[in-house]
């Protein structure tokens, strides 16, 4: 620990969240390395993982779209009804200063949780194929994990549920395709999030590119 | 599964006189300035970031303050409008005999926001001076604050879920009311605190009491 000598930096591998440095020693598959300080998981390989990011990611576009765009809940009360889908709700806030806020959420809920399934079959596609990485890969995962805390569609599908209890008393709520849609889209974001070593990614986006 | 051996003492990559990449845990020399692999600039510790903390807990508190003083939600009905604020709300529920829907109200949108700011501001006093509480349970109260925080987010989506929905033409219609803007903004700028707070300083306090602890 306090002899001077030059340490092979490729065989050390520091935990982001506490800093501690550990020898490096790749976990098989299925096993995973943590952190023993802070319990932080740095490395979880897992076999073809890259290819069910990208079946993942695939189904989470094509839901988005699917579900931004028809009917998402239907209300009925004393003769009148009202359909909206998610754009309408995220569009809610229409009058004046609320419109940032209009805005905001419509990003927060369909354009970041689209972007990010786009991105990662933009950069695992390259890499599960053995092909060198695609242009900009690096900046593309890089942008994807920026943005991984601001995709809120699993917080907008709970807040769907509250809000229907809120309303229940005062008219009848009926389910859109959409609805259920959205449930499954969620399910899929939250695998999403949990498939990707995000430690292997960046390794084999570098060996690719060295080579 | 570890990495190391069991029981060998944990070393931090400062002692080692290397630096990591914080986003792609690449290793490199200390002193690097940009990681060769990802392009992040290199920090071994970032002094601004509790600047950046304290600049945005400010900023996240300060939206907090309007965010309950104007109306969250507006609802108009056949005979009367009324406005609601966040607590307002929570007491017209209570009156109603919902005690249990408004305490989960009372808790989301007033216990859990006011219980973020504390704990923020408790991290970033604990790592500038010894604090009593250990490492291990000021980490996990950074990564449930991180884990939270996003979460609050769930009354505007209530709120934008009930505006788009009850429009009722002359039967009821409830629109969002100003207090929306400013919550999201207070929660936006909540997260943007916890994110920029280092969390790798909760160890080296501890690192640097025990190297020099005559050194008061
Ligand atoms: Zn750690
Ligand atoms: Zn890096």
């Amino acid at each position: 620990m306090t002899d001077t000598q030059p340490i092979p930096l490729d065989t050390l591998i520091v935990c982001p969240h506490c800093d501690a440095a550990y020898k490096l020693r790749r976990p098989g598959v299925g096993e995973r390395a943590k952190c023993q300080r802070c319990g932080t998981i740095l490395i979880s390989p897992r076999r073809k993982a890259g290819l069910q990011i990208i079946a993942v990611s695939l189904a989470v576009a094509i839901l988005i779209i699917a579900a931004t765009v028809s009917p998402f809940l239907t209300i009925n009360a004393g003769g009148v009804s009202n359909s909206v889908s998610i754009l309408d709700a995220a569009l809610a806030f229409s009058d004046g200063p609320l419109l940032a806020l209009a805005l905001t959420t419509a990003a927060l809920i369909i354009f970041v949780p689209l972007t990010r399934a786009l991105l990662s079959i933009y950069v695992l596609l390259p890499i599960v194929m053995d092909r060198p990485p695609a242009r900009g890969a690096m900046q593309a995962f890089r942008l994807s994990e920026a943005l991984r805390p601001w995709s809120m569609a699993e917080i907008f599908a709970i807040g769907c549920a509250v809000a229907l209890t809120k309303i229940t008393d005062l008219a009848d709520v009926a389910f859109g395709p959409a609805f259920w849609m959205f449930a499954a889209l969620v399910i899929l974001v939250v695998i999403q999030d949990n498939f990707v070593c995000r430690w292997s990614v960046w390794t084999s986006l570098d060996k690719t590119q060295k080579s | 599964m570890d990495v190391t051996g069991q029981n060998a003492e944990i070393v931090s990559a400062r002692d080692l006189g290397v630096v990591a990449c914080t986003r792609c845990t690449q290793v490199w020399p200390a002193g690097t300035q940009t990681c060769g692999r990802c392009g992040r600039a290199i920090i071994a510790r970032d002094d601004k970031s509790l600047q950046r903390v304290w600049a945005w807990w400010l900023v996240g508190l300060m939206c907090y303050i309007p965010a309950n003083i104007y109306p969250m939600l507006r609802t108009r009905t056949l005979f009367r409008v009324q406005e609601d604020t966040i607590i307002g709300g929570a007491v017209e529920l209570l009156h109603h005999g919902a005690a249990g829907v408004a305490i989960i109200v009372l808790v989301a949108s007033v216990v859990i926001p006011l219980g973020k700011f504390m704990a923020i501001a408790f991290l970033a006093i604990s790592v500038t001076r010894p604090s009593s509480v250990s490492n291990h349970h000021r980490q996990m109260l950074y990564e449930v604050v991180e884990y939270i925080g996003r979460w609050s987010m769930i009354d505007i989506f209530v709120v934008a879920i009930m505006s788009s929905l009850v429009q009722l033409n002359t039967l009821a219609a409830i629109n969002p009311g100003r207090a929306s803007l400013f919550f999201a903004l207070s929660v936006i700028f909540t997260m943007l605190s916890a994110q920029a707070f280092d969390s790798r300083m909760i160890w080296d306090v501890h690192a640097k009491r025990e190297g020099a602890p005559d050194n008061e």
